[in-house]
């Protein structure tokens, strides 16, 4: 599976959270690629993903892409984003 | 090109703790004066910073307590670097579930993944609760430089 972390400039944000999402897809057990993108690229990164990891504010930007958008408050607590990453996916 | 360490990113000369700031702007400014003091950027980074929050929020509050002011690649960048501003007394940046906020690090790239595995890196001492207590902790730069040295030892060996 194609997991898409955004944030505003997808240099800092994303980068925080594209490692949490890594370790969480593992200990889920998933295959999962983990790719970032900025606010600008997110809609159109998103129609090649499954579920698209980002903040509250950003997720309102993104909209509804098809996919789940799951919004993490904090990026750097690695049981948070493997907690929501779960139900979002249903494993 | 093999990627600098945290360690290096974050020169000790980039950290600073106990800083005064009386808002979100003067706490990204901070941050940013160590970005430019160190010669990762020219002061009008400073300003992309602001910008960046007044165009995207205050989503940058990454944590509770903890911001990761940044902007994007720009000639105001001159080299990929970090810094460090520990606040003295903490600011609202108007986020929801994370304000307020009592720790600045200010990131600038010049290019979109030059820095990744050290970004990682912060993350993952962050996101220790024990590691980041010692850390916002420290009342001193060496002190939390020495701490993160000594982490990223025991993550490559």
């Amino acid at each position: 599976m194609r997991i898409l972390a955004v944030c505003g400039m997808g240099i800092g944000t994303s980068i925080m959270l594209k490692g949490n999402a890594e370790k969480a897809a593992r200990d889920l057990g998933l295959d999962a690629d983990v790719e970032v993108a900025d606010i600008g690229t997110a809609r159109g990164a998103a129609t090649t993903a499954d579920v698209v990891l980002t903040s509250g504010e950003l997720a309102a930007e993104i909209g509804d892409v098809g996919i789940p958008v799951v919004v993490v408050d904090n990026f750097v607590d690695g049981d948070e984003v493997r907690r929501k990453l779960s139900t979002a996916i249903g494993r | 090109m093999a990627e600098p360490p945290l360690s290096q990113l974050l020169p000790e000369d980039a950290i600073a703790t106990g800083v005064e700031a009386a808002d979100w702007r003067a706490a990204i400014r901070a941050a940013g004066e160590l970005l430019a003091a160190t010669g990762a950027t020219t002061d009008d980074y400073i300003g992309e910073m602001h910008a960046a929050v007044e165009e995207y929020g205050p989503y940058i509050v990454i944590a509770p307590g903890l911001a990761l002011a940044h902007s994007r690649p720009s000639p105001a960048v001159l080299r990929t670097g970090l810094s460090w501003a520990g606040l003295k007394s903490p600011v609202s940046f108007g986020h929801s579930t994370n304000d307020p906020v009592r720790l600045v690090i200010g990131l600038a790239a010049v290019d979109h993944d030059g820095h990744s595995s050290a970004l990682s890196r912060l993350a993952r001492l962050l996101s220790d609760p024990g590691r980041r207590e010692r850390l916002t902790g420290a009342t001193g730069a060496a002190e939390i430089h020495h701490t993160i040295s000594e982490y990223e030892t025991s993550e490559d060996t």
